[in-house]
């Protein structure tokens, strides 16, 4: 029935449902809420030390501090100690013991100000014993030290394969951790209710975890803790699991005191207390012919996860699972590794280890083409999966793999192969400026690997008036899925999206939901929605039968209006008459991803529902006297199936993009020696500014009408995807710089200092141009 | 003095006395006015989120400043008008920037979003060119996470593309703005801490002797990070913009005399009238709302060894003015670097002006800032040249030279020795490559978050050779200034 609607709600665009309230600064972030009479502010006292012991910890003096109306510790908790979100068991309230990183919560200040909250900690008497603290990659893998034993997986003979091989190279590359930056903070405000029960105001992409966490730590039924948000000021997956300890401390204050607590983290202690990007290390071994074609592939991927567990395993297996990103490997084994360090613990951000595993790839795929003195895009298509070579090394096969077609349309459209004499002719006649073009694929598997998580519900009541009220486990951070989920709403019941009113998520409304993550929001709620749209339409059908006398097949809701043949009514009226019948308006939907499994100990099945697929061409110009550079055009072209909203999923892909781009170019996380993280706030952390967005950036949605699965109307997640086309950036820069090194290691962030100071990598084959901007150019100039 | 202070809080009134002297505007805004469109990002600068615009009286004329109110004080809000993103909106609906913001999809968390309106809105009555250079200068002090600016910049695009539409008719508000008292100074006292605005320069003079430790504020622009980051309680604050002496701009003697209370934004046309390299530099100082409150002053004051203004006005041969009661004396720009940390400056003395002379006939002036991020980022090294070259034949030689490196040092430092070289040699390749190893010998920068020692060493001697080879016509060597 509704494939015969025309799609007047969906697959159109439609402005963001909060775009009004935004631009007039009348949309309502959790600090904007009022505050409850006799809101308490929280401040929470962080340890100075990346690794201690505490020998003491007297804080009577904070307590007796003017406005300071309670200190919480450990001792305050009712129930369980730790919150971390697989329930390891590492991840106490407060620091237990011993302090695991330069930032970690020792106890709270509660007081009538933040201020006084702050001021209050300097009475603190705390003693620590330093300890020796691991700090790097290199320093887990020495001792061992490891938050997850490592993963080791293979298929065919790579061994074999890569004694074989006519060609070998190895290599290494890093990629530095990334904040997300998400302009507003962590914060959460809990209100303690009459009956002992707690409700949770709380940024989170994940308000049934804050939900269950709290519930445990504070020794209550879930069914006494609330957990709701509105809107998140951004998130980018920071947000899935680090607001639960900050909800579960403002909870405890509300718990002691009796009064509603706040608490709100600063930029500075945002960005030192809560997790980030994975830092990878990752060595490679590859061998392949004549022409180019992998032979067998070995990678070695040391993941810095933090002091926690939390999310890395899931993390670190993504890196696995995408290290082939678009690309056949017959013959592949790799070994991860769950680095512990004394850091911050290390969490999601959009792409969950998937752009890391990519980036190892496409390095190698540079140096097979530079190896062989082919054109890098030459040997990518060459490695494309396809037929006959259409298994991932997890033993899922492709289904609507359309990179080749992407890649002809992106190549035609961006004028690559002209585009790339002309760099090179640019090359020829600049000394000190080179530029680089470069063209990556990316392919991303869809669903949570963990399969419980891939499940989604909702609840609509339809009011006797004929309005509607949506509500789905879904959160919105700003991507757009709140009018994603309201199009589909408005599309089964045939009224105007303007119709479908959006509520907060709650754990009141809908429970036991996943975060909203993975890109699979959309999908998920999406498909739930449309679950419960679905059933209330049949309800109205029956009374719109009996009201027209006609059949159900002749039944038809569009335009507002519900008719049969020449008879038609509003959907108001008719709403009207299915209360006065006695309906139900009120319903649930639920969703579950179908046709998905995996087996965690082989590391194999089918994991994905589906994968997206897109692809980018960067070009960049490089100044070689000083490292600096920019990137001059972008041309993207990317799979979103059939969007349920051009406009979002255009938003998507260009802001994942530059997201990608600033995490692989201008964002550096520099912890000192001392494990203290030097770039806390955006005066030293440098994310994409407006003049980073090239001058010319073209993005463009590719047609795939073939795309068939069980997701709304056949459109494909966007969330996450787009990240990964930043890595044509990346590849762009190491093209420019191989003008003056060859093989030119360079890790990413590729800041301006990395492409000065490149080095050859070991093995490289031959000194192309000499070092321009070293002690040689003297020799030159 | 007075005890109080009265600003324009969107039209209306406000007279305020007894409150937090270093209260800053965006916590009065959403904790006193709860007016809470305005956001916190990072409570010192670098964001955007809580920009709003300041309108006053300038010379009689209005005048518009997009602003961080996250840094700024309410006491310096004193005679001028704020105006907030609820402004904006009317009984008709959306303003035309809110409004192509919504068009062009531009918010998507939208926790910037009221940011970027009002830089767009100052941006506007400003006569902002809808011009992707100009929009990216009207920009670069808001960040967005979400959207990658595409949308933004479109939005933007469409606004400067049309008439300007002020929340105020302009001259309503300059009555408004004329019935303030703003001339006179006022003096704020609260638990015991003070916020001093002399009027003039004995009423300084006064407030030194009588409060040595006070701080100075000019823009505010470093002296809000005392209080939103390192959380200081500022006993004293003296706030030198009413006076008259600090905030003139004249020409003298062949240069320019800048007062110690001018801002970047207004400096800028002056410096770059003469220097025109400057133009560019200045344009990456902060952004626009740091800017217009930020001073030249300010940035020598503060002593920081990676301020741009003094490495590029040394070079310049500026020499600074002092003053301590009646009595002034100049120095050197550089002189009054002493050390990391320590400056030439008597308790009671406060910095009055910065004489820039016009350049030598003849000579080369450039200016480098090297950054992580080309936009609103601190200089890893900053490196100044003013080489005089005497034409004779082909191949000129080296009458002057002063060339002076931030970020190599712990002060801005001349590279004496370099320019001790160049003088009288010819201006060559062979004279640029001895220079510049001479130079790299010269500095022991410090490795830091911004950049290492081998970095910045390096760095410097390529910014010499740079310079050389845009001298030689090869200006399409470099990608920035």
């Amino acid at each position: 029935m509704s494939n015969e609607t025309p799609y007047t709600q969906v697959r159109v665009s439609q402005a963001h449902d909060s775009a009004c309230q935004q631009v007039a600064g009348a949309a309502l972030y959790i600090d904007d809420i009022p505050e409850p009479r006799g809101t308490l502010q929280v401040y929470v006292a962080q340890s100075p030390h990346a690794h201690a012991r505490i020998l003491q910890c007297e804080l009577d003096d904070v307590a007796h501090q003017p406005g300071v109306a309670a200190v919480v510790t450990l001792e305050d908790i009712p129930g369980v100690v730790d919150v971390s979100c697989i329930h390891a068991g590492d991840e106490p309230v407060f620091a237990q013991g011993t302090v695991q990183f330069l930032g970690q919560p020792i106890y709270a200040v509660a007081a009538e100000t933040l201020d006084a909250a702050r001021l209050a900690t300097q009475h603190a008497r705390i003693e620590y014993e330093p300890l020796p603290a691991v700090l790097t990659v290199e320093q887990a893998m020495a001792q061992q030290s490891f938050v997850l034993p490592p993963r080791k997986i293979k298929r065919g003979d790579p061994d074999t394969a890569l004694q074989g091989a006519k060609h070998r190279l190895q290599g290494s590359l890093r990629t530095g951790g990334q904040d997300h930056f998400y302009l507003e903070s962590h914060i959460s405000l809990a209100v303690p209710e009459d009956d002992g029960g707690m409700l949770i105001y709380c940024s989170t992409q994940n308000p049934s975890e804050v939900q269950s966490l709290c519930a445990r730590v504070l020794d209550l039924p879930d069914a006494a803790v609330k957990v709701q948000v509105r809107r998140m000021g951004g998130a980018f997956g920071g947000k899935e699991t680090q607001p639960a300890q900050l909800a579960i401390i403002a909870a405890l204050v509300a718990c002691k005191t009796g009064r509603p607590a706040k608490v709100r983290l600063d930029r500075d202690d945002d960005m030192r207390m809560t997790g980030k990007r994975h830092a990878f290390v990752i060595d490679y071994d590859i061998g392949f012919d004549d022409q180019g074609l992998i032979e067998g592939v070995r990678f070695v991927q040391k993941v810095r996860c933090g002091y926690t567990a939390d999310l890395s395993g899931a993390v670190a297996d993504r890196g696995v699972l995408h290290c082939d990103n678009s690309y056949y490997l017959a013959n592949v084994a790799v070994e991860s590794y769950r680095c512990r360090t004394n850091t911050v613990s290390d969490t999601a951000f959009r792409g969950f280890g998937i752009p890391q595993g990519v980036m190892g790839i496409e390095r190698a795929m540079l140096d097979i083409a530079q190896h062989l003195g082919l054109d890098p895009l030459e040997v990518r298509r060459r490695n494309l999966y396809g037929p006959g070579r259409d298994q991932t090394h997890y033993g899922q096969t492709l289904s609507n793999m359309i990179l080749p077609e992407i890649i002809d349309q992106l190549v035609e459209e961006s004028r690559y192969d002209e585009r790339r004499q002309a760099v090179q002719a640019f090359n020829q006649t600049h000394r000190y400026l080179k530029k680089g073009i470069a063209l990556t694929p990316v392919m991303m598997g869809i669903s949570f690997t963990r399969l419980h998580l891939n499940q989604g519900g909702a609840f609509i009541n339809i009011y006797k008036d004929g309005s509607i009220a949506l509500n789905h486990g879904g959160t919105e951070m700003g991507q757009g899925l709140f009018i994603k989920v309201a199009q589909i709403v408005a599309h089964e019941l045939g009224v105007g999206v303007e119709k479908v009113r959006i509520t907060a998520t709650t754990t009141e409304k809908v429970p036991n939901t996943s975060a909203t993550a993975s890109s699979a929001g959309s999908d998920l709620n999406g498909m739930a929605a449309r679950d419960a749209a679905l059933k209330l339409k049949g309800r109205l059908s029956e009374v719109a039968c009996r009201h027209f006398g006609a059949e159900a097949e002749a039944i038809v809701f569009q335009d507002g209006h519900v008719q049969a043949g020449e008879q038609r009514i509003s959907f108001e009226k008719l709403v009207g008459l299915a209360y006065l019948e006695r309906t139900s308006l009120s319903a649930t939907g639920f969703f579950k991803t179908p046709d998905i499994h995996f087996d965690n100990d082989t590391f194999h099945g089918h994991p994905f529902l589906y994968f997206a697929y897109g692809a980018a061409v960067s070009e960049v110009l490089v100044d070689t006297l000083t490292g600096e550079y920019r990137v001059e055009r972008v041309d993207i072209l990317h799979d979103v199936g059939r969007s349920l909203n051009p406009a979002i999923d255009i938003g998507q892909i260009e802001g994942g993009f530059i997201q990608g781009m600033g995490w692989l170019t201008s964002e550096e996380l520099h912890w000192d020696d001392k494990g203290r993280l030097r770039t806390h706030a955006p005066s030293t952390y440098k994310i994409p500014s407006v003049g980073n967005r090239p001058d010319v950036m073209n993005v463009k949605l590719m047609e795939n009408p073939a795309f068939r699965s069980a997701t709304p109307y056949h459109s494909k997640a966007v969330g996450e995807p787009p990240l990964m086309l930043a890595v044509s950036v990346y590849q762009a820069l190491l093209e420019a710089a191989s003008e003056v090194v060859p093989r030119p290691a360079m890790d990413a962030p590729i800041t301006p200092e990395r492409v000065l100071l490149a080095k050859p990598m070991a093995g490289a084959k031959q000194a192309c141009a000499k070092g321009l901007g070293r002690e040689e150019a003297a020799t030159l100039l | 003095m007075r005890q109080a202070v009265h600003f324009l809080l969107n039209g209306q009134l406000r007279r305020l006395e007894a409150f937090d002297p270093t209260l800053t505007v965006l916590r009065y805004l959403r904790e006193t006015e709860a007016l809470l469109g305005t956001k916190e990002g990072c409570a010192e600068g670098d964001c955007g989120a809580c920009t709003a615009v300041v309108a006053d009286l300038h010379e009689g004329q209005l005048r518009y400043r997009a602003v961080n109110s996250c840094i700024q004080f309410v006491a310096q809000l004193d005679g001028k008008a704020l105006f907030t993103v609820e402004a904006l909106q009317s009984q008709a609906g959306l303003h035309p920037v809110q409004q192509a913001m919504v068009d062009c999809h531009g918010s998507q968390c939208g926790f910037c979003t009221p940011g970027f309106v009002m830089s767009m809105y100052a941006g506007s009555l400003n006569g902002v060119k809808p011009q992707r250079q100009a929009i990216n200068e009207m920009l670069a002090g808001n960040l967005c996470r979400c959207t990658g600016y595409t949308p933004i910049i479109e939005a933007a695009t469409r606004v400067l593309s049309q008439a300007p539409q002020p929340a105020c008719a302009p001259a309503a508000l300059q009555q408004q703005l004329e019935a303030l008292p703003k001339h006179e100074g006022f003096e704020l006292e609260y638990q015991g801490r003070r916020f001093i605005a002399p009027a003039n320069s004995e009423e300084l003079a006064q407030v030194l002797q009588r409060h040595p430790d006070a701080t100075l504020l000019a823009g505010g622009t470093d002296v809000g990070l005392f209080v939103t980051k390192q959380h200081r309680s500022l006993a004293t604050v003296v706030h030198l913009e009413k006076i008259p002496e600090l905030s003139q701009i004249r020409q003298e003697g062949g240069g320019v005399r800048i007062g110690a209370a001018v801002s970047y934004q207004r400096a800028r046309s002056a410096l770059s009238r003469l220097y025109p390299a400057l133009d560019a530099l200045v344009s990456r100082v902060g952004a626009v709302q740091v800017r217009s409150m930020g001073t030249v002053g300010g940035n020598i004051g503060n002593g920081s060894p990676i301020g741009d203004m003094p490495p590029a006005l040394i070079a310049a041969g500026a020499q600074l003015t002092l003053r301590c009661g009646s009595e002034v004396r100049s120095l050197p720009l550089e002189d009054y670097f002493i050390a990391y940390g320590k400056q030439n400056r008597q308790v009671g003395e406060w910095i009055e002006s910065i004489w820039v002379p016009e350049p030598p006939a003849n000579a080369v002036y450039r200016v480098y800032k090297i950054t992580k991020r080309f936009e609103q980022d601190i200089s890893s090294v900053c490196g100044a040249f003013n080489i005089g070259l005497l034409y004779h034949g082909d191949i000129p030689t080296v009458e002057s030279a002063r060339i002076c490196f931030g970020g190599m040092a712990g002060t801005p430092l001349r590279a004496t020795g370099c320019e001790r070289w160049l003088v009288g040699r010819p201006w060559n390749a062979e004279t640029i490559e001895q220079a510049a190893a001479i130079l790299g010998r010269e500095y022991t920068p410090l490795s830091d978050f911004r950049a290492s020692a081998e970095y910045r060493s390096l760095v410097a001697a390529n910014l010499l050779r740079r310079l050389y080879a845009q001298t030689v016509g090869q200006e399409d060597c470099a990608i920035a200034c």
